[in-house]
């Protein structure tokens, strides 16, 4: 019988129009790693949090079994008091503290008059060592680079005495030599008989450090691969993740991609507008024709919204190079505002926190970004107003009982279709949709799919990015692949697979690292 | 017809659980209570007071008193509302801006002999130098609004107390006296005792505001716009004509109609417009909900806060002209925490502190509401500390209701 120390029974997690877990099960071996792999909105990360208490008990259904006893965690601190630690992609430290500071934030070392500093500092340098990191633990964090700072977040870890830490996406932000570091450490721990639970893109990582490894998707877990001695290659956990039945889950349409380019870019550049030394997006080259859906795929990170963002009025980004054209005429946007009149519209990845105005109407969110258009001198015709919402309620069959209702209080899917709304009424050429489908249900997808052959049907060019190859790979004409930056791959849609992707990316992968250890 | 359907959700079948926490037309006892909450204070604050004071808060001098007193609240409150749209900000600088302005009016016209009309434009061109200076720290450099408008607070107080010289100067000048203070009387109609000027404008208010509902709901009907029943229509337009004629009738006993009340008007009616109507307005409430969206909506977010902060110095300044007239004279001190009295009016009238809600005819009701709590204090004969203290409360029960309402109801 094997020693489970942490045993997920029939975990099921809804959110209001999203079924985000269903029945997951989940047994995790002591002193094993686990790989927990699955797209994005497979349910990796609400699993991880029902299980760190992030998602009090009570606020999802099924059984949390740790050392064989049924806990019902409420908040992170219940979990982390059992061993159960989670440090998350987004490190969770305060620039401006002290790498000792951090470690013992909320759990301070008391001395008899406030804080044992000693004690503090002394216990921090004690388990930084063990992490290999050599740096005072009086520095600031924001002195100290990305790779060392996920350090420091598990050395945070072992000073709460940890039995199971759960890592989720350790090294997305780190190159391939501190990845390699940090995935060695994981084996290290492991034999001092550490349980770890690893959420990770990566999939080359996750055949050589997991010992098993547990494919999510659509909230559900599709199967445990036992990795341990090694034998299981990429292909194998891919074929995991994408093998799912394609059965109308896409609306067909007749392809009439006109020979006409609605959208042009040609070697654009982008630098991050805060570290402006890094490059992040790189000489990329692509173009969109009239009626035509182009795919744009990618891990998190690969620049497709920073690349969106920027061709739209520079709203990401500093020192923006290269030539853009709409309809054939090079133009220059400023702002977003000269990109709107230019005929371009960007639908944001995040619709609640770049897209819609929340305690606003349907109908006020509706007409924001083209308000002129039911503006008479500066005047709002509000019923001229109310009628277009109407409109566009009908045209997309947004769920709301009237157009005056605030959009905080519609589901995620109809939040999504008042966003397109918005735009579509902006009457662009071009839509850029980032992530058009993301948290929202499957009927509400299908839905946007047919908003989609609609825009093309009419001439529009519509740009889409998405994490899901089974998406691009049903809506698109032609598929761009990015990664890191840089464009690695254009494919059409007869041509395009799932293996084909995902291959592109992580072959470009391979060859960063290649030229990454060539420069060090 | 239009109306009935309206009041219920359209296709039963598909409406989303979500949507039955839904606040929308057809209003329920509560949610109807809820809407008109500080309304209803109003009433109730004013009955109370009325019945302490033995009536003396009804007196015909006291009624006309009320607005003229509470001016500069009325008029701040306008400017202050865009601030705090934006997102809670608010402009702590205004009565600083308003004594500078006053000092500067009082002494152009003492010092120099400047006439009254010059004066003015003098004055209201500093006060746009002032918002000028204001919003482009906020707006372009992106200094914090608190920060900035404290600074201001020193700065123009400072400024103010220069230009006077430690000193208190009176004003004289009969043109700008009339132009702001005086009261309206047309020769036969208006006689000691009772002006029927005032009688005939509310009258004539009233009448024009029937019309104006009734012509407004023929177009509606005519377009198929849906449109609120005439029952509650009517019974809000026969509720506000009655207090209007009440109120001329009472200043008609007091020398008639005040010009200082035709200028709170005009900017009230200005700001209400603004952003009830107008595209431009529209943003301050969008910057306010969510400036990320609204920036890749294609909206410069600069310009919004830009001019929510040169606005407002503008109305202080002009604040600064009408205390200047109605007080007479103009010293160091004169608006000192104008800005706590302008910025309570605006959180008493449902503006919310987080932005992005908030309306004109909203913080004029918290302004008169201060103002009838400070009027009906001081008639009644209540220590001015005590006042403080009331005032205070009152600030904060306004805003925990703001809070607590929309927590439970705002939330997804």
């Amino acid at each position: 019988m094997a020693d489970n120390i942490l045993e997920m029974k029939n975990i099921t997690k809804l959110y209001p129009g999203v079924r985000a877990l269903d029945n997951v099960n989940l047994k995790v071996e002591r002193g094993e790693i686990h790989a927990i792999v699955g797209e994005n909105g497979a349910g990796k990360s609400t699993l991880m949090n029902v299980l760190s208490g992030t998602i009090p008990n009570g606020e999802y259904e099924g059984n949390i079994l740790y050392e064989g006893q049924k806990c019902h965690f409420k908040t992170v601190r219940d979990s982390e008091g059992v061993g159960i630690v989670i440090i998350h992609q987004e490190l969770a430290l305060i620039p401006e503290l002290s790498i000792g500071e951090n470690m013992f934030l909320g759990n301070e070392r008391r001395g008899r008059f406030g804080i044992n500093w000693d004690e503090t500092f002394g216990q921090a340098a004690k388990h930084m060592k063990r992490v290999g990191l050599k740096d005072s633990p009086t520095t600031m964090i924001k002195d100290i680079g990305t790779g060392k700072q996920q350090l420091v977040e598990i050395a945070k870890a072992l000073s709460k005495n940890v039995k199971l830490l759960i890592l989720d996406e350790p090294t997305s932000s780190l190159n391939s030599e501190d990845s390699k570091m940090l995935l060695d450490m994981l084996i290290d721990f492991k034999k001092q008989g550490m349980t770890s639970i690893i959420i990770s893109h990566k999939l080359s990582e996750v055949a050589y450090v997991a010992d098993k490894i547990t494919v999510m998707r659509d909230g559900a877990t599709i199967e445990t691969i036992d990795n341990t001695d090694r034998s299981i290659d990429e292909d194998r956990i891919i074929r995991g993740m994408v093998g799912r039945e394609m059965t109308d889950r896409y609306p067909s349409r007749e392809h009439m991609v006109s020979k006409e380019i609605g959208m042009e870019v040609i070697d654009w550049c982008v630098n991050h507008p805060v570290y402006t030394e890094k490059r992040v997006v790189n000489h990329v080259s692509f173009n969109v024709h009239k009626g035509e859906i182009v795919g744009f795929s990618g891990l998190q990170g690969a620049g497709r919204t920073e690349l969106a963002r920027s061709i739209f009025g520079k709203s990401y980004g500093t020192m923006i190079t290269g030539t853009l054209k709409v309809g054939g005429r090079e133009v220059k946007l400023k702002s977003e505002r000269d990109a709107i009149e230019a005929g371009i519209a960007y639908v944001t990845e995040d619709r609640k926190l770049n897209g819609l105005i929340l305690i606003d109407t349907v109908a006020r969110n509706n007409t924001l970004a083209r308000l002129e258009k039911v503006c008479h001198r500066g005047v709002i015709d509000v019923n001229k107003e109310n009628q277009v919402a109407e409109i566009y309620k009908e045209k997309l069959r947004t769920k709301t009982p009237t157009v005056q209702q605030a959009v905080n209080n519609l589901s995620g899917g109809n939040q999504q279709k008042v966003l397109l709304s918005k735009w579509m009424f902006a009457d662009p050429d071009v839509l850029i949709l980032d992530e058009p489908t993301r948290g929202i249900d499957v009927g509400a997808k299908y839905e946007i799919y047919c908003i989609m052959n609609d825009l093309v049907a009419q001439g529009k060019s519509v740009v889409m990015i998405s994490s899901e190859l089974p998406e691009l790979l049903g809506m698109c004409d032609r598929i761009y692949v990015m990664n890191e930056g840089e464009m690695v791959a254009e494919m059409s849609a007869a041509e395009a697979t799932q293996e084909k992707i995902m291959g592109a990316i992580l072959k470009s992968d391979k060859k960063g690292a290649k030229e990454e250890s060539k420069g060090a | 017809m239009k109306t009935e359907s309206n009041s219920k959700p359209t296709a039963a079948g598909d409406t989303l659980a979500a949507t039955s926490a839904v606040a929308g037309e057809p209003l329920g006892f509560s949610a109807y209570i809820k809407k008109y909450t500080m309304t209803i204070a109003l009433v109730v604050v004013f009955i109370f007071f009325a019945v302490l004071t033995e009536g003396r808060l009804l007196y015909a001098q006291n009624i006309s008193n009320l607005l003229l007193q509470n001016a500069y609240v009325l008029v701040m409150a306008c400017g202050m509302l865009l601030c705090i749209l934006t997102g809670g900000n608010v402009d702590l600088s205004v009565g600083a801006t308003l004594c500078l302005v006053a000092a500067l009016a009082a002494q152009l016209m003492d010092k120099f002999g400047m006439n009254a009309y010059l004066t003015i434009a003098v004055c209201l061109a500093v006060s746009v130098g002032i918002g000028a200076w204001q919003g482009f720290w906020i707006g372009h450099i992106h200094i914090p609004p608190f920060i900035a408008t404290l600074s201001g607070m020193f700065l123009f107080r400072g400024v103010g107390r220069v230009l006077l010289a430690s000193k208190t100067v009176a004003i004289s000048n009969k043109t700008f006296l009339d132009i702001f203070s005086s009261y309206i009387t047309v020769p036969g109609l208006d006689k000691e005792g009772i002006c029927w000027s005032a009688v005939i404008v509310g009258a004539l208010v009233a009448i024009i505001l029937i019309v104006l509902t009734v012509v407004n709901r023929a177009k509606k009907a005519k377009n198929g716009y849906e449109m609120k029943s005439a029952v509650s229509e009517f019974a809000q337009v026969a509720v506000i004509d009655l207090l209007i004629l009440a109120y001329t009738w009472q200043i008609a006993h007091y020398k008639g109609i005040p010009v200082m009340l035709l200028w709170i008007l005009l900017i009230v009616l200005l700001y209400a417009f603004i952003t009830s109507k107008t595209a431009f307005g529209r943003y301050f409430y969008a910057v306010g909900g969510n400036e990320k969206a609204t920036k890749l909506s294609g909206i410069d977010t600069k310009k919004v806060y830009f001019w929510a902060y040169c606005s407002m110095s503008i109305l202080a300044g002009f604040s600064g002209l009408l205390m200047a007239a109605r007080i007479g004279s103009v010293s160091g001190d004169t608006g000192l925490t104008y800005e706590l009295d302008t910025i309570g009016a605006c959180f008493i009238g449902g503006a919310s502190a987080y932005g992005g809600s908030g309306t004109v005819p909203g913080v004029i009701i918290g302004a008169i509401l201060l103002g009838v709590i400070n009027q009906g204090m001081s008639i009644y004969g209540l220590d001015n500390n005590w006042q403080y203290v009331v005032k205070g409360a009152v600030l904060l029960i306004a805003v925990i209701f703001d809070v607590v309402s929309n927590h439970k109801t705002g939330k997804a």
